[in-house]
């Protein structure tokens, strides 16, 4: 439950980052954070206690059909596709606020603002 | 479990530096920190695949922001030294509301399984005949790459999405001479 309750701090966290910073390189930061919260969130809700991690290793194990005690893969399969994505959203947000930053020559939200050209 | 109440701490801390420090190349560091303690955490619920692509994901992550950074200004010029009195009253309403969502999810949290005790019902069938029906050990690849190939294809659409649209942005030459951003 304590682990549950810490990511949805971090969660917190880059949400007020996203709706207070007028920086726009924070606001990338707190989306980024957001991001690593839900992803850690799956992960932990697939954890289960003394289990191995899902890869099937031993020939016996193959053979003799074993019980596997594995933990969840489900969640650790949707994760594996949200992080390689997340680098690409990060990465589309980056060049974004680079080009604005040569157009207006700062990262600042409410300077931005103004109409120009 | 003490190394992962330590690594949360340590999230946590770095995840508020990150908001709040004045240089941006520290807030980028600050990030690394946060993504790689997630790639720790990774390991220790046991999911290797999902750690070695957060600490791939994350250099690229710590490069791309060093690489703006260092192009444009690394002093955040929002941060002012001393709390305004607006700003301080956005963070009493933001604690106030982050309270609500709180106690509102913990209710949502209570109907989840116990930490440690997961439900497995969909996994069951994965883990029991994963190797026979696709002849993969790893688990987690079977599922990602074999029983929700569809799935995979859609997300690899969103990615060659966003590739296209950082390469659209970034592009060198501008269609229109004068004014093209």
């Amino acid at each position: 439950m304590i682990f549950y309750i810490a990511c949805v701090l971090l969660f917190l966290i880059g949400l007020y980052v996203v709706i207070s910073k007028r920086n726009l390189i924070k606001i990338v930061i707190g989306f980024s954070l957001i991001e690593y919260a839900v992803n850690l969130f799956f992960a932990l809700v697939g954890f289960k206690k003394g289990a191995l991690p899902p890869i099937i290793n031993q020939t016996e194990q193959v053979r003799m059909g074993v019980a596997r005690n594995f933990v969840d893969p489900v969640p650790q399969a949707l994760v594996l596709t949200a992080i390689v994505i997340g680098l690409s959203t990060t990465a589309l947000m980056l060049s974004l606020a680079f080009r604005l930053y040569e157009r207006y020559k700062t990262f600042d939200i409410s300077e931005i603002r103004r109409l120009k050209g | 479990m003490v190394e992962l109440y330590l690594l949360l701490g340590v999230m946590l801390a770095a995840a508020l530096v990150a908001s709040e420090t004045k240089n941006l190349l520290a807030a980028a560091v600050a990030l690394g920190m946060v993504g790689f303690s997630v790639a720790i955490i990774f390991i220790l619920v046991q999911a290797p695949d999902l750690a070695i692509v957060q600490i791939v994901v994350e250099i690229l992550t710590v490069v791309f922001f060093t690489a703006v950074i260092l192009r444009t200004t690394e002093i955040d010029t929002t941060v002012t030294g001393g709390l305004k009195m607006e700003t301080s009253m956005f963070i009493a309403a933001f604690l106030a509301f982050g309270g609500l969502f709180l106690s509102l999810i913990i209710g949502v949290l209570r109907e989840l399984p116990q930490f440690g005790e997961p439900l497995m019902r969909v996994a069951q069938e994965y883990v029991q005949f994963g190797l026979e029906r696709t002849g993969a050990a790893n688990v987690v690849a079977a599922i990602i790459l074999d029983f929700r190939g569809y799935d995979t294809l859609g997300e690899a659409t969103v990615l060659f999405t966003a590739v296209v649209g950082v390469l659209t942005v970034m592009r060198m030459v501008s269609k229109k001479k004068s004014g093209g951003v």
